[in-house]
């Protein structure tokens, strides 16, 4: 009985924890946006460093799509669906989804590996005696660069997505242009996909950037400990995306 | 690195970004022909709409000149009520017809309105009198298998 309620309390017990280290942060985060050159540097860090990965993966995403969907819609005969086909599993689904997977493990993990460190090395506790509070001073810009850089990213994703599709589909195996186009146009929502797309990818980039810093802080001061955190930061994100796509999709597309 | 690079590249990212959204809606979403033109309401009873959904798109001569508004089953007569928003620019007369159509085999169902010869105008409140339903795959099937099975009734087995 022991050994099986301890890790739901251990667990528990994190879960509570988190939650007050995300009221921290955000109480903390007046101080960081008002030094908003802070949040800049780190949007580098997360967002621009970010980008290469992101907009090939999505140039890729989108060219698989073309194929694939080129190669089911053909057998319908609906081959000119292919447009509406890739923009709208971009938007809805892959968008924010892959992007938010690829910027836990690219940007996540980074931002954990760094606070672990600082705490390892114990930067963190330096600050503390300089009377700098860590949470606002190194924690908050982070949590927010984040925050910022996931739509972003999320929106090139898909931007770039559809152009793969556009090359594959248009370019390399000669759907028309204009059919192309415009039966993407006639379909996709500018509120119900695009706009829901961009609600899915801010509620991503808050999860992943509160659970890196979170395991980042909370990591055990030893190189085991730190590369543990980074491994758990992966993970957890990873987990609570496909989780959290679920509920938000239940929630906006029902009888869309 | 210095400040400025940093703001230099995150500034970049930043039109980047807005570039891509600029992108998706205006290139990808129905953003640049869906925009909202002053319009009137008139409402059309159908036996049955298929699956005619709200903001399906309403067709003249395959040009579009409205959105369906709003779908409803009349409590009394049990005929689905659906409210057509046609574009101020469109005027058709009190006798034209509506039917449910659909664009090829996969594609969606719309309403296709068919003018009439009346002097008089449809106006905002007024009702389409002349509808006919949308093609119900099912039935046309059972009626051909019945209509099928009318013309060879089961021949007689001949015995050898």
């Amino acid at each position: 009985m022991r050994t099986l309620g301890e890790p739901v309390v251990d667990a528990l017990e994190k879960l509570g924890f988190g939650f007050r280290f995300l009221m921290a942060v955000l109480w903390h985060s007046a101080t960081a946006l008002r030094r908003f050159s802070l949040v800049v540097r780190e949007i580098y860090f997360t967002g621009v460093l970010s980008l290469l990965i992101i907009m090939v993966s999505g140039l890729f995403v989108g060219m698989v799509l073309g194929l694939q969907g080129y190669d089911t819609l053909q057998r319908f005969g609906a081959s000119e669906a292919l447009g509406v086909l890739v923009a709208l599993s971009l938007l809805r689904e892959l968008g924010p989804v892959v992007a938010g997977l690829l910027f836990a493990s690219r940007a996540g993990s980074a931002i954990t590996a760094e606070i672990g460190l600082m705490k390892a090395t114990e930067q963190l506790a330096a600050m503390e005696m300089m009377a700098v509070n860590p949470v606002a001073r190194v924690v908050a810009p982070r949590f927010w660069a984040g925050v910022i850089s996931m739509p972003i990213l999320a929106a090139l994703f898909s931007a770039m997505g559809i152009l793969g599709g556009y090359v594959v589909g248009v370019v390399l195996i000669g759907v028309d242009a204009g059919s192309f186009w415009a039966q993407m146009q006639a379909q996709v929502d500018l509120y119900n996909d695009i706009g829901n797309g961009l609600v899915k990818s801010v509620v991503f980039g808050v999860a992943v950037s509160i659970i890196a810093v979170f395991e980042g802080f909370d990591a055990p001061p030893t190189a085991e400990g730190v590369s543990g955190a980074t491994t758990r930061t992966v993970v957890t994100s990873s987990l609570v995306i496909l989780v959290l796509d679920f509920i938000l999709t239940a929630f906006m597309f029902r009888g869309v | 690195m210095n400040r400025r690079v940093y703001d230099f590249w995150v500034g970049v990212f930043v039109m980047l970004g807005l570039a891509s959204l600029a992108f998706l809606a205006l290139r990808v979403s129905n953003v640049s022909n869906g925009g909202s033109k002053a319009t009137y309401r008139v409402t059309a009873a159908f036996d049955n709409i298929g699956g005619l959904k709200a903001r399906a798109p309403i067709k003249s001569a395959g040009v579009l000149v409205g959105r369906v508004a709003g779908i409803s089953l009349d409590p009394v007569t049990y005929r689905a009520m659906v409210a057509l928003d046609i574009e101020q620019g469109y005027h058709f007369s009190r006798d034209s017809s509506a039917e449910i159509l659909t664009s090829g085999i996969l594609g969606d169902q719309y309403i296709g309105v068919e003018p009439g010869a009346d002097e008089t105008m449809l106006k905002n409140g007024d009702r389409i009198t002349l509808t006919s339903s949308a093609v119900v795959l099912e039935k046309l099937i059972s009626q051909f298998m019945f209509s099928k099975a009318a013309e060879n009734p089961a021949q007689p087995t001949t015995a050898p």
